[in-house]
């Protein structure tokens, strides 16, 4: 016996439908930005990577030719050092909100903060770095470029690591407890250990992060345009040359700016796509 | 370094001693490790006690010269020292106010897609594509908006909407002016690009967390899938989703490259959305190279301003969240 659907159910049928199909069309243009953007930037960007890209210096203004090395090598410099000092200090201070702060007033508040400084606009960081790193020295640095990048690192790793960390099982830690082990192997040698894959996957996010973070070095590395290896100056780095060269009348800063943007790009999704495999190799829960 | 491993019988005179020093060692290790460990977890406090405190010195003198008046002051004349942050502001947050007018639809579309009629087979890659577009730094769009983007904007958005609306009665105002492809709407629109990955990955993982049998038991009644989605998903997960949606505005009201490109850095009132203005964070990337005297602490100044903004969003959203979550039982 079939049954007549009646007009409620037709009606209820109908939304149905156009729902769905507006969240794919939603979901359609969504995959046509991303696709458009990347396809952009591959075909203006792969015009300009060429060797000389990686052999010669930034071009002056109204000069031919020129290439990024100095913002390239700057930019490896600055980030490299903020990677090497915000490792410890995140990873350490999410052992202390996991293993000791835990649930006390000081932890709760900790947290909050970090993930304000999470979402914090970068910008206003590089004023805070240049007010204390750059004003009192006196000078634009790599140091306060590197101080800026850490700044905005740091909640990132702690966020991480504390998650990560959460992740481990209570059994483990009380098995190493009965062992006599005392509390710092406990947390580094087993806990932390326990967790490795999840903390440098932590750490993978972050470096693609701060690899593409303009704003904060606007004020504190500056720019450079020669090649120069001292953070106690002025240092050239892709961001802000992308920026400078982007804004500019010049064709072949424009086409240096689209080339050191796919680089970038590039470097970026090659962090999150290898975050995500380690991520998911070594972790079999 | 060696455990406190259980010695053998033969040995407990000389051990005990061993044992006691060695329990004394392991102790003093444990504070040096608590200490540093709390100290490096303090750092965090005190980076944003320091930031607040030297921004707001840096800025006195503009707050002492103007007082409360400098928030709705419309005026930007660096010659004669007089600023008010009117323009910053409102630019701010009319462009991240369209962006998010523009991308919570989407980006809710695109969560719904990925968790009900998304094939399983094609989920992980198009989630793994909506993260990965997240994770592209703020510069690309800016470039995109630029050189791509407005051109395009130019001739088959601003033209159109200018010929067919701009004649309306309520709402002409809105699209009159240059059609150059810059503007409010256009730095409105490469941030709800930006924007949209962010908040579409936050909503698909808040939907994700639904417990199943929730969902089971509406379909089991009879509820179609948008039903479902409205009804059961949604409401369960609205802190969640709210969260979000604001974390996405912190993004937005901060974002200084995507915006600098494409807002026209005009230091004036935008009139409508296709006038150039400027939001803060493109006013200090843009000025504070060879600021001076007073402009130098008015910059500051709105630098101040756009950290209390989005500290009070971003506290709000974490305080719903945390609010509903207790209110859950979690």
């Amino acid at each position: 016996m079939t049954m007549q659907p009646s007009p409620l159910y037709r009606k209820r049928k109908r939304t149905n439908l156009m729902g769905l199909t507006l969240s794919m069309i939603a979901m359609s243009l969504g995959l046509i930005a991303l696709f458009w953007i990347l396809f952009v930037l591959f075909s203006n960007g792969l015009a300009a990577l060429e060797l000389t890209l990686f052999t010669n210096d930034t071009p002056a203004p109204g000069s031919e030719g020129g290439g990024l090395r100095n913002a390239i090598v700057g930019s490896l410099m600055i980030v490299g050092l903020a990677v090497l000092v915000s490792t410890p200090i995140g990873i350490l201070a999410g052992i202390y909100l996991t293993e000791y702060g835990d649930t006390s007033k000081t932890a709760e508040f900790t947290r909050f903060v970090t993930d304000i400084m999470l979402s914090a606009p970068s910008i206003v960081l590089g004023l805070f770095v240049y007010a204390i790193a750059v004003a009192t020295v006196g000078n634009f640095s790599g140091y306060a470029g590197s101080l800026a990048l850490t700044l905005i690192a740091i909640p990132v790793v702690m966020r991480t690591t504390e998650n990560m960390l959460r992740l481990v099982p209570g059994s483990l830690r009380e098995a190493a407890f009965a062992l006599g082990a005392p509390r710092w192997k406990v947390s580094t040698m087993v806990t932390l250990r326990a967790a490795k894959s999840g903390v440098i996957t932590g750490l993978l996010l972050a470096l693609a992060r701060i690899s593409g973070e303009t704003a904060p070095l606007l004020f504190t590395a500056l720019n450079n345009q020669f090649y120069s290896t001292n953070m106690g100056a002025p240092m050239a780095n892709l961001p802000v040359v992308i920026f400078q060269f982007a804004m500019s009348p010049y064709e072949n800063w424009i086409q240096l700016a689209w080339g050191g943007a796919l680089l970038i790009t590039l470097t970026v999704l090659a962090l999150n796509i290898l975050a995500r495999v380690f991520f998911r190799e070594k972790v079999k829960v | 370094m060696n455990t406190s491993q259980s010695t053998t019988s033969s040995d407990d005179g000389v051990n005990s001693v061993n044992m006691a020093a060695i329990a004394n060692r392991q102790r003093w290790q444990d504070v040096v490790f608590h200490r540093t460990t709390q100290s490096f977890s303090l750092l965090v406090l005190f980076a944003l006690v320091g930031i607040i405190v030297s921004l707001f010195i840096n800025a006195w003198p503009t707050f002492a010269k103007f007082g409360a008046h400098f928030l709705w002051y419309v005026e930007w004349d660096i010659i004669n020292q007089e600023f008010g942050a009117a323009i910053s502001v409102v630019g701010t947050v009319l462009s991240a106010g369209i962006a998010m007018l523009l991308a919570v639809p989407l980006a809710f579309g695109i969560a719904v897609f990925l968790t009900e009629t998304c094939p399983v087979w094609l989920r992980r890659p198009l989630g793994t594509a909506v993260e990965l577009l997240a994770a592209v730094p703020s510069i690309i769009y800016g470039m995109f908006g630029l050189f791509v983007f407005a051109p395009v904007y130019a001739d088959y958005l601003q033209v159109p909407l200018q010929s067919v609306l701009g004649g309306m009665p309520l709402v002409g105002w809105m699209f009159g002016g240059a059609t150059n492809g810059l503007g409010i709407l256009a730095a409105g629109i490469i941030l709800a690009f930006m924007v949209l990955p962010f908040v579409a990955a936050v909503m698909r993982d808040v939907f994700e967390i639904t417990p199943p049998i929730l969902r089971e038991s509406a379909y089991g009644l009879g509820c179609t899938t948008w039903e479902v989605v409205r009804k059961v998903v949604l409401p369960y997960t609205q802190t969640g989703v709210i969260g979000g949606i604001m974390l996405g505005l912190g993004r937005a009201l901060g974002e200084t490259m995507a915006v600098t490109f494409v807002i026209g850095n005009a230091n004036r009132m935008p009139t409508t959305l296709f006038s150039p203005g400027t939001s803060i964070a493109s006013v200090l990337a843009n000025e504070f190279g060879e600021a001076e005297g007073l402009h130098f602490n008015t910059l500051f100044a709105l630098g101040f301003l756009l950290f209390c903004i989005t500290f009070v969003v971003l506290a709000l959203a974490k305080w719903l969240i945390i609010r509903t979550e207790k209110a859950k039982g979690h």
